[in-house]
């Protein structure tokens, strides 16, 4: 029993003891409820059903059971229920609410209709917002992924030193979102520093990223690639779970390095380049507190709105323009964004992600 | 370990060890990369205030100890250990509330059978791809008529209620790998729910909470946005919001003392990082396969 447990949590070398990728509605196909076949459980006959408390295997039978399950369930849950009705479905349904008023917080609500959304598609620092964040997800996210996935295939090989780099590799993941990080950030990109010193080696007179407002926001894309280490770490235990004797048949058979990465590598790793791709898309839609240091100069998100992303306009016209209602239509759009990509790639997944017969 | 017949197995002695050599320059090309920021902080730290940005080499010829004395002076009087007391305090009661209230969630999924639960744990994925951000305005509309504004209670009630869906996934994917046999057994001995709750299935899914406490610590610690709207008196501020007053005030001018906050804000996490990296590692790709 012991060796059962340990095997699980411990798995030093093996990060991933969990065999295959597993679809998140696993648990609505659990059995859900022994016995209540609906409605409230009634008392058992005979009146053993009172004194289940105690008597587990007599008395109390499968009603008794059932009720003591959902108690019990309901109990337990009580936090996470009280946090999900207080503090997400009912914000959620008062945001809905707010995107069509005019409302700052001290009058009371007035209902406008459409007007914020009318106003917000016709503002060209929307348009900006809407561009900058654009271009940050569409060249950062694959860079980085690219990134994650060419040193995870490099790792993958065991030799001396694999652990040390996994680790060194997976560091900047946990600090980049920092302020502090942000600030060094800032002065390697800046006027004279680092970055700057070396486009000059290479004989361009362009000035450090951040005072530029075309070019502030590579800053921001070098900054996620830079924590590439989580998306890698994914992939690694991706890369563990292929089995070797594809490789060594392929091998045989006269397949190449690239022949094998595409026909047997890549399809193995569909279902966590899927995953990895899903979350990373969403994590860069939502990049705030690094947009923000990066491009304070004066005023937050940029010189002349170079990295006025999405969540920094959603705060200005929150927070410093006090128009909670615009506010929140422009989060119902952010929602609105995220959810059609992850629609898309859930649909497009079914062409290009390759989940194994057998392993569920 | 199987892993030793890998791809090069087949080859020459050689060009193993050529092939050696490639992976390990490529790795230690990665690395400086990685490490060149780290390492420019560090040296920068001990530059004069005029030369951290403009000098090339990384560290100074002289080192000078100016930018961390500067920091004993505090930021706008107010000393530094205020903000690092205040970021600890989030952290710690961050990690508290969420190892009990999302063990305690992923528990009812994982172990008990009441009915809802499926419903619950589609709730509960979703809340898990939902953009914070949709929340931030009537959450705060929420504090602010509470009169909770300028307080901690907005960044902690969270906490206590479970509402990082990640975490409660964590645990409950962790619990679903014990043995049903230890519950049962636990059953029929005639503990309840509770007990085999707190006496049982805590104690083995260590691993998991503390790869959760850690991830918590971190990111309460790294969190920009949550103090940044919530407090608003410099006393209470947390580090990350004292950081933003350095670069509030002194902009361009003053890196020095800017970047030796930098790095001791950062060490925390370090310290973390070098004594759980294999708890947070392993946490990270077992979510990712489980995904």
């Amino acid at each position: 029993m012991d060796a059962a447990v340990t095997s699980v949590p411990n798995a030093g070398s093996n990060p991933a003891p969990h065999p295959a990728p597993a679809t998140p509605a696993e648990p609505a196909t659990a059995p859900m409820d022994a016995g209540s076949g609906g409605g409230r459980p009634r008392p058992t006959p005979g009146g053993a059903g009172r004194k289940g408390r105690r008597g587990r295997q007599g008395g109390a039978g499968p009603r008794g059971r059932a009720r003591r399950e959902n108690l019990a369930g309901y109990l337990f849950m009580s936090p996470w229920i009280a946090g999900f009705l207080l503090l997400t479905a009912g914000p959620m349904v008062a945001s809905l609410y707010f995107a069509f008023t005019d409302y700052n917080l001290f009058d009371a609500p007035r209902w406008i209709g459409f007007d914020n959304f009318t106003e917000m598609f016709g503002d060209p620092r929307w348009r900006t917002s809407v561009e900058v964040t654009s271009w940050y997800v569409v060249i950062g996210t694959p860079l980085k992924l690219a990134a994650a996935l060419g040193v995870a295939l490099l790792l993958n090989q065991s030799r001396r030193g694999q652990g040390f780099y996994r680790a060194a590799f997976y560091a900047p993941s946990l600090v980049g979102a920092s302020v502090s990080v942000a600030i060094v950030w800032r002065a390697l990109f800046s006027d004279g520093a680092a970055v700057d010193r070396g486009q000059q080696f290479l004989g361009m007179e362009a000035g450090g990223w951040i005072g530029d407002p075309d070019r502030i926001i590579y800053s921001l894309v070098a900054l996620t690639v830079w924590q590439f280490g989580a998306p890698m770490v994914i992939f690694l235990a991706g890369l563990k779970q292929v089995p070797r004797e594809l490789y060594e048949a392929a091998e045989v058979d006269g397949a190449g390095p690239w022949r094998r990465f595409w026909s047997i590598t890549l399809p193995m790793i569909s279902p966590v380049l899927f995953f990895n791709v899903l979350l990373e898309t969403i994590h860069s839609f939502q990049i705030f507190g690094s947009a923000y240091i990066i491009g304070s100069q004066g005023n937050a998100c940029g010189p002349a709105d170079g990295t006025l992303v999405y969540t920094c306009y959603l705060y200005i016209q929150g927070f410093e323009n006090s128009r909670m209602g615009l506010a929140s239509a422009m989060a119902w759009m952010l929602l609105l964004a995220v959810a059609l990509v992850t629609a898309f790639l859930f649909w497009s997944q079914r062409r290009w992600v390759h989940y194994e017969e057998g392993a569920r | 370990m199987s892993l030793v017949r890998t791809r090069t197995g087949a080859r020459t002695g050689a060009g193993r060890s050529a092939g050696s050599l490639a992976w390990h320059l490529g790795a230690l090309a990665v690395l400086a990369v990685i490490l060149y920021p780290v390492v420019w902080v560090i040296g920068g730290s001990f530059k004069p205030n005029d030369e951290i940005v403009g000098s090339l080499s990384l560290f100074p010829a002289e080192p000078v100890t100016d930018n961390y004395r500067r920091l004993a002076d505090g930021i706008a009087d107010i000393p530094i250990t205020t903000f690092f007391g205040n970021s600890l305090f989030l952290a710690v009661g961050s990690v508290i509330g969420v190892v009990l209230s999302s063990s305690l969630a992923a528990y009812a999924f994982a172990k008990v059978r009441f009915a809802g639960r499926g419903l619950l744990f589609t709730a509960m994925i979703g809340t898990l791809l939902l953009p914070y951000h949709v929340l931030l305005i009537p959450q705060y509309v929420l504090f602010q008529k509470l009169e909770l504004i300028n307080t901690y209670t907005p960044l902690l009630i969270g906490k206590y209620l479970a509402t990082d869906a990640f975490f409660v996934f964590l645990m409950l994917q962790f619990m679903r790998g014990l043995p049903k046999e230890l519950d049962e057994a636990a059953r029929l001995d005639g503990c309840g729910h509770l007990r085999t709750y707190w006496s049982i299935v805590l104690p083995l899914c260590r691993p998991a909470l503390i790869t959760s406490a850690i991830f918590t610590f971190i990111n309460a610690w790294n969190d920009f946005m949550g103090p940044l709207i919530y407090l608003n008196e410099p006393e209470k501020y947390t580090v990350s919001l004292g950081l933003k007053m350095f670069v509030d005030q002194d902009g361009v001018a003053n890196y020095g003392g800017m970047i030796a906050m930098s790095l001791v804000a950062l060490l925390p996490v370090v310290a973390f990082f070098l004594a759980f990296q294999r708890y947070l590692i392993d946490g990270m790709a077992t979510s990712g396969l489980k995904g």
